[in-house]
């Protein structure tokens, strides 16, 4: 099966081609002829997902060589490790939920069968991407993947809003991708080629030096800061929350965002042979979740909630592949790749399974402020559990899946104490907002009454993924459990796999106290009201401030980048408008002239030459018509003259002053003359011979 | 022998000036006739006294009378025909042949 | 002038018969007696062709000519007869330059036979015995083929000529 794994991404593509071409009208069929692909996807995952592991982790490559120049090899293949397996169940697994759901959640929409197709096609993109043996295929598929989120953020594209949004986060994306492709260029200048394994054997022979490949790292990674949205191109993401609810659980929650990781883990070996370039990774993504976190713990929007836990959890993924790359650069040892991508699979499902939630929250209330939400328990009780389930899985609890992720990142910054704290710091915020979140919008008192009368529990096709996912999210974890001495860690690894360390109990339950007092902040402060949120936003209402408005990056962006290339833009607009519009106006309208003045000199000379000649020809005509007057006697007449001329000519009895070329003319043109004098004269013959004829 | 050839010579202008000018359609075939025994005048002239031992110039002039017979029955009968779709032989009035 | 010997009071009739008969053919008014006056024309030029040693020629002239030609033309001027007697004008609109041409050729020819010495004149000629059997036998046998494809000529034109001038039935 795994050498017919591009069937994988191949069939949502033969999907979207099908409700593109086929199915568009027939809503019912174009669903489900969508779901039954990735379904068909998902087992061939599977199946692929095991046969890798009874390959005990070997690689499968294929691949054809499509374009090869010299010196630059273009390839179209699928490369099947361990790493790929894992993220095709992955993002199969989501999207087959996420589609499902899609029936109940899209249910009555105008556009239901085209929403089909763009997920089809963005799984298309996303299992491509995954499979992808090269940068190459890589990038197109990074941009077809950007391209289907550009499309569903903007799906309801009537909403001013959606349509600013999927403006915004193709813009934003694609200031990193350009990254991406300096990256690309660099790797193709310097490697010559884009497949990976070679490119990494190039890297490892020394193909590079020491300062670029820190930049080739570096821009490759700005690639991987757009698509996950980090610090500093981390702004799209909670705008990207206008799409629907599906498509952000599925792009920008559970697959998309993980691309950047994905292509971060994929290129590990560029980071690990570049000390300096992994810790700018790990710095940016230190940063990004802190930042992230602490703005999720003001925010009301409950999308925009999990937007930015979903942004804090991806840098925690950053920050620790960033610092596998910087220990193993520096010959320690480090859990951080495979700490990194067990996040990356775990975090799928349980952040999955939240927008899921949320989206049945929303479907229900038809509002997005938790702040009008509250006492939704007793409506929605299955979105109610499941979305608990995903709450303690993100905060670490045990024995969810999110404890076992999260205890190997923070394992993973022992070595380094600022990491270590700020992660441990995290992780606590990130307990404290997500409880709050479900303390807000479950339990308590109703605070909008209306809605809560018409809040209703979600069609059972929008719950069963739910369910499905909750399962996941609790057992997923269990694949890297520390007892187990082959687990997700002697699977997922980077070149060699990490030593079985066994559990670290002290680590556990620092991490477990961390994520419980979490949450009991939470549950004292918004369950059972004991202590104030009102009263801690007053004591630090700048930083509140601060916090809420999202450290003012919107604002900064708007005053540093757009405003000045707005005025910019409006300044060469004001340019354009008046130099070069005057210019191009000048010459246009010294163009106008200038044809005026060879149209006046085509209608009077030049025409005037034509129809002069033409005129002449006419004239000269009516004159010498009068010759062909069809009387053979003047015919003979002339023929006599020319004889005679010439014989007179020939025999020199003539004396020819010019030569006898103008002699000719002039001789033919006093014929001529003749010709009329016996014209004129032919009037009074006639009239002559008309009276000889009366007698 | 310049005189026989300036007779010759002054007989064809007389001709040619007939035909040229005659309106009547007979009167240009007797023209020619005369612009025929020009040449014919010319022939046996220089028969008589270049060439005395080969009858060449007298042959030529025999097959010119000839033609000229020829000439003359086909072109009256075409003045008959002439007469008798215009009424008339007048070689003015039958310019058809003109723009 | 050497030949001018051979040149008898008999060649200055004659010629002067045939210029003037000549001149009258083509300026004469009344066709018919243009008519006459070619029969006359024709004959002098018979004449000559007796003064150039040419009896058989001559011969031929006055029988073709006079007898034929002449008379085929009056009888088409008889048949057209309503024309011939009107004494209306016989020269049409070029007579000026007809005049001209003519007498411009006639001038510059007789210039050129003046000018002209390069031909061998034979002073010393002796007049040929029985110039018709040498004609007959060049006929015969040398021209035999041009002889009788002008008599297929004459048959053709002859043929020809009552074809066109024959009747429509109606």
């Amino acid at each position: 099966m795994t050498e017919h794994s591009y069937l994988i991404c191949l069939l949502p593509a033969f999907s979207f081609v099908m409700i593109v071409f086929f199915l568009r009208w027939k809503e019912k069929v174009a669903a489900g002829f969508s779901i039954a692909m990735i379904l068909a996807s998902w087992v061939m995952s599977v199946i692929v997902l095991i046969e890798t592991l009874a390959r005990h982790g070997h690689a499968y490559e294929a691949f054809y060589n499509f374009l090869t120049f010299p010196g630059l090899n273009f390839q179209i293949g699928i490369l099947v490790d361990p790493l790929t397996a894992v993220m095709l169940v992955v993002v199969t697994t989501v999207g087959s939920c996420v589609q499902i759901y899609s029936v109940g959640y899209m249910h009555g929409d105008p556009r239901f069968s085209r929403f089909f197709s763009y997920l089809s096609l963005f799984l298309f993109s996303m299992l491509g991407l995954v499979l992808a043996n090269n940068f190459f295929m890589i990038f197109i598929f990074w941009e077809l993947v950007g391209l289907t989120s550009y499309l569903l953020i903007g799906f309801w594209f009537e909403k001013k809003s959606a349509a600013d949004a999927c403006k915004k986060a193709f813009l934003t994306t694609r200031t990193g991708d350009l990254g991406f492709l300096v990256g690309l260029f660099l790797i193709a200048v310097y490697c010559g080629t884009f497949n990976y394994g070679e490119v990494f054997d190039k890297i490892a022979m020394g193909a590079m030096s020491t300062g670029v490949l820190t930049a080739a790292a570096i821009f490759i990674f700005a690639g991987a800061v757009g698509k996950s949205a980090q610090f500093p191109l981390h702004v799209w993401l909670p705008d990207a929350m206008e799409g629907p609810t599906p498509v952000s659980a599925l792009i920008h929650a559970a697959t998309m965002v993980a691309a950047g990781v994905y292509l971060v883990a994929r290129s590990m070996s560029m980071f690990v042979a570049s000390a300096d370039g992994s810790m700018v990774v790990a710095i940016i993504g230190l940063v990004t979740s802190f930042m992230a976190a602490t703005i999720a713990l003001t925010q009301f929007d409950i999308k925009r909630v999990l937007a930015y836990s979903t942004i804090s959890q991806l840098g925690y993924m950053i920050m620790a592949l960033g610092l596998y790359g910087y220990d193993t650069a520096h010959g320690q040892h480090s859990v951080g790749y495979y700490a990194g991508t067990f996040h990356l699979m775990t975090h799928a499902f349980f952040k999955g399974l939240l927008f899921l939630g949320a989206g049945s929250v929303i479907h229900g209330v038809h509002t997005n402020d938790i702040r009008e939400m509250g006492g939704l328990y007793n409506k929605m009780k299955t979105t109610a559990i499941t979305f608990m389930i995903a709450s303690f899985s993100i905060a670490g609890i045990f024995p969810f899946a999110g404890l076992w992720s999260k205890d190997e990142i923070v394992a993973a910054t022992l070595h380094h104490p600022v990491f270590l704290i700020l992660t441990l710091a995290i992780a606590f915020m990130t307990a404290f907002y997500m409880w709050r979140l479900c303390f807000l919008t479950f339990t308590g008192e109703p605070r909008d009454q209306h809605r809560y009368d018409h809040a209703h529990e979600s069609p059972r096709v929008m719950t069963w993924p739910l369910v499905f996912l909750a399962f996941l999210a609790v057992t997923a974890g269990w694949v890297g459990l520390p007892w187990l001495h082959h687990g997700f860690s002697s699977f997922v690894f980077h070149e060699a796999p990490p030593e079985h360390h066994g559990p670290s109990y002290a680590l556990m339950i620092i991490s477990l106290t961390v994520g419980l007092s979490g949450i009991g902040l939470a549950y004292l402060m918004y369950y059972k009201k004991s202590l104030s949120p009102d009263v801690l936003v007053n004591k630090f209402r700048p930083i509140y401030n601060l916090l809420y408005n999202k450290y003012y990056f919107d604002e900064l962006y708007n005053v540093v980048i757009i405003r000045p290339l707005l005025s910019f833009a409006n300044f060469m607009w004001k340019f354009d408008a008046n130099v070069i519009d005057g210019l191009v106006n000048l010459i246009a309208w010294l163009t106008v002239l200038w044809a005026d003045v060879k149209q006046w000199f085509d209608k009077w000379i030049i025409d005037g030459a034509v129809n002069g000649a033409g005129w002449i020809v006419r004239q000269t005509g009516e004159g010498l018509k009068y010759v062909q007057n069809g009387k053979a006697q003047f015919y003979t007449l002339f023929i006599s003259i020319i004889i005679v001329f010439i014989g007179l000519i020939k025999y020199e009895l003539i004396y020819l002053a010019w030569g006898w070329p103008i002699m000719t003319i002039i001789f033919v043109i006093g014929v001529l003359l003749l010709t009329f004098v016996s014209r004129s004269t032919r009037q009074g013959t006639n009239r002559e011979i008309a009276q000889e004829d009366k007698v | 022998m310049f005189y026989y050839l300036a007779l010759a010579a002054i007989l064809f202008s007389i001709g040619m000036f007939g035909v040229l000018t005659r309106r009547n359609t007979i009167g240009i075939l007797m023209s020619l006739e005369l612009m025929f025994n020009a040449a014919n005048i010319n022939f046996v002239a220089f028969n008589r006294y270049i060439i005395t031992e080969s009858m060449a110039g007298q042959l030529f002039a025999i097959f010119i009378i000839v033609v000229a017979a020829a000439e003359a029955t086909v072109g009256l009968a075409i003045v008959l025909l002439v007469y008798r779709n215009w009424k008339g032989i007048d070689s003015d009035n039958y310019s058809v042949m003109k723009w | 002038m050497t030949e001018s010997a051979d040149i008898g009071i008999v060649f200055w009739v004659l010629s002067f018969v045939i210029l003037v008969s000549a001149f009258m053919v083509v300026s004469l008014k009344n066709i018919f007696h243009c008519a006459l006056f070619l029969i006359m024309c024709l004959f002098s030029v018979a004449g000559i062709f007796v003064l150039l040693d040419a009896e058989f020629l001559a011969a031929a002239q006055v029988l073709i000519y006079v007898g034929a030609v002449a008379i085929l033309m009056i009888f088409a001027i008889m048949l057209t007869s309503n024309l011939a007697s009107r004494k209306i004008r016989q020269v049409n609109e070029n007579v000026s330059v007809g005049v001209f041409v003519s007498v411009l050729f006639a001038l510059a020819s007789i210039i050129l036979i003046a000018q002209t010495h390069i031909w061998h004149y034979k002073t010393d000629f002796t007049p040929v015995e029985n110039s018709i059997v040498i004609l007959g036998k060049y006929l015969m046998i040398q021209y035999v083929l041009p002889f009788e494809v002008v008599s297929i000529l004459l048959l053709a034109s002859l043929i020809g000529a009552i074809v066109l001038a024959r009747k429509e039935r109606s």
